[in-house]
């Protein structure tokens, strides 16, 4: 299969020293591939590690063993074993994460915070902002609110500043977690489309979707978690 | 990616009579990546600051820095007068206290012009001018050039010195608890400010802070200090939402959500 990312025995367990050196497995085994313009919709009750995986993937969590092999540059890498400035160099070019909550940058303008990746690419920084500009007003924010620092909008409006953000570089990888959580019946429909261009243009998508019509919209198959035996 | 480090440690140790300063301390840093250094109070991580600029030499271990022609110059043994050009040019230090970093004697746009003399500026127009856009760049009322510092507010001290380190534009910066002794509404304009210009000018930063929300909003990789060892590194998202070292679950969980 030709993939874009895929995972081979991915384990992950957590040791909580403060609490007596509790070990909570979450993951094992995982075998995940996915796609160029594909899009899994990884599935399973809480507590199975969907949202674990999503962080290994990203690598904000450590996989405990196992790969994580991704095409970068052309070249196929392991992110489990990468170094950290590798990390962030798949990060700018390959790998793109949106997370439920926009962690908010004190007085940095929106626009500025969608163009910031766009721009660490090496896009012009015009150029950049007018991409931002135009995600952002498909996604109902108008103009009068780009000049302004997220801080103080409501949770649907910082979620499609994360959501801008996270689309508009077009990564070859993008990874999704929960992108329509807070979203009204018309912005949904917007992320829907954003993700089936974002397929067309060839993107591997990973996704938690808990909306079941968004997941039926655009997952081409579900990838199954079951919760280990032992943990708490 | 395979560029060389700027900024290359290993095996640094020193001892301050029964205390363990530095353990066999070892790092790098490479060009525009920012790398704060965490711990509590007497971990170590200021003396670490202060002997990779030079400014303490270790009991064992060796810091070498790469200058744009590529040279690996050894800190300690390049000569004070090399290291203090370096300090000049290359480098910047940004203190905790701005008093140890300003002349407070000098107006704000002499503090500012007189680190572009150093490195060889003579046009008195166009150092002023090159003052006044950096006033205006760290947010203080270009009307205050002629002022003295000691009329500033500690944030606005803190600001005018990280000009002053700046406007000569050098590769390094090293940074000691920049924010540390300032309100928290300054801090966060302070951070943001830090946070901008850091990325505009492609600048390596070493940054000493006991604040983790800090370290997260600034810093690309992590290392946690205690009692004078490196316990944890890494990228900081990783460090601070997957930290393997029971030292570093402790600080995590110990800060108020950030």
């Amino acid at each position: 299969m030709n993939w874009a990312i895929r995972t081979e025995g991915l384990a992950k367990s957590f040791t909580l020293h403060l609490q007596g050196g509790a070990r909570i497995p979450v993951l094992q085994g995982v075998e995940l591939a996915v796609a160029p313009g594909e899009c899994v919709a990884l599935s399973g009750p809480s507590g199975a590690g969907k949202s674990t995986l999503m962080r290994c993937l990203y690598g904000n969590y450590g996989a405990g063993a196992g790969h994580i092999l991704l095409q970068h540059r052309g070249v196929e890498i392991d992110l489990a074993k990468a170094d950290p400035r590798l990390v962030r160099e798949v990060r700018h070019e390959t790998l793109g994460y949106v997370s439920q909550f926009l962690r908010v940058i004190p007085r940095v303008p929106t626009l500025d915070i969608v163009a910031e990746p766009l721009v660490a690419r090496g896009m012009a920084k015009e150029a950049a902002r007018e991409r931002a500009a135009a995600l952002l007003t498909r996604l109902n924010l108008p103009a009068p609110l780009h000049a302004l620092p997220p801080a103080t909008f409501s949770g649907g409006e910082q979620q499609r500043v994360n959501l801008a953000r996270g689309f508009a570089p077009g990564y070859p990888v993008l990874l999704l977690d929960e992108p329509t959580a807070s979203l009204d019946a018309g912005n949904r429909a917007v992320v829907i489309s954003l993700i089936e261009e974002a397929k067309a243009a060839g993107a591997a998508i990973i996704g938690i979707f808990h909306d079941a019509e968004v997941r039926d919209r655009v997952a081409d198959r579900l990838f199954e978690l079951h919760p280990l035996q032992g943990a708490a | 990616m395979t560029e060389a480090p700027l900024l290359e440690a290993s095996g640094l140790s020193l001892r301050f009579g029964a205390v363990q300063a530095l353990d066999d301390v070892s790092l790098a840093i490479w060009p525009g990546e920012v790398v704060a250094i965490v711990g509590e109070s007497g971990s170590g991580k200021t003396t670490l600051l202060r002997v990779l600029s030079g400014l303490l030499r270790p009991d064992a271990g060796q810091v070498t820095y790469r200058d744009p022609e590529g040279a690996a110059l050894p800190v300690h043994d390049m000569g004070e007068a090399a290291l203090r050009r370096l300090m000049r040019t290359d480098w910047g230090f940004v203190h905790q206290n701005p008093r140890d970093g300003l002349r407070m004697g000098v107006s704000a746009g002499g503090n500012v012009g007189e680190r572009l003399m150093a490195v060889g500026a003579r046009h008195y127009g166009s150092i002023r001018a090159e003052a006044l856009a950096w006033l205006e760049r760290v947010e203080i009322d270009p009307a205050r050039i002629d002022d003295l510092p000691r009329t500033f507010s500690g944030g606005m001290q803190q600001r005018l010195q990280i000009a002053r380190t700046l406007v000569t534009r050098p590769r390094l910066v090293f940074m000691d608890e920049p924010t540390g002794g300032l309100d928290v509404s300054v801090q966060a304009r302070l951070l943001d400010l830090i946070r901008a210009l850091v990325a505009d000018l492609g600048l390596a930063v070493l940054l000493v802070t006991h604040d983790i929300a800090a370290a997260r909003l600034l810093a690309h990789r992590l290392l946690v200090m205690r009692h004078g060892q490196v316990v944890e590194q890494g990228l900081t998202d990783r460090v601070l939402d997957d930290p393997q070292h029971e030292y570093t679950q402790l600080l995590v969980a110990s800060v108020l959500a950030a």
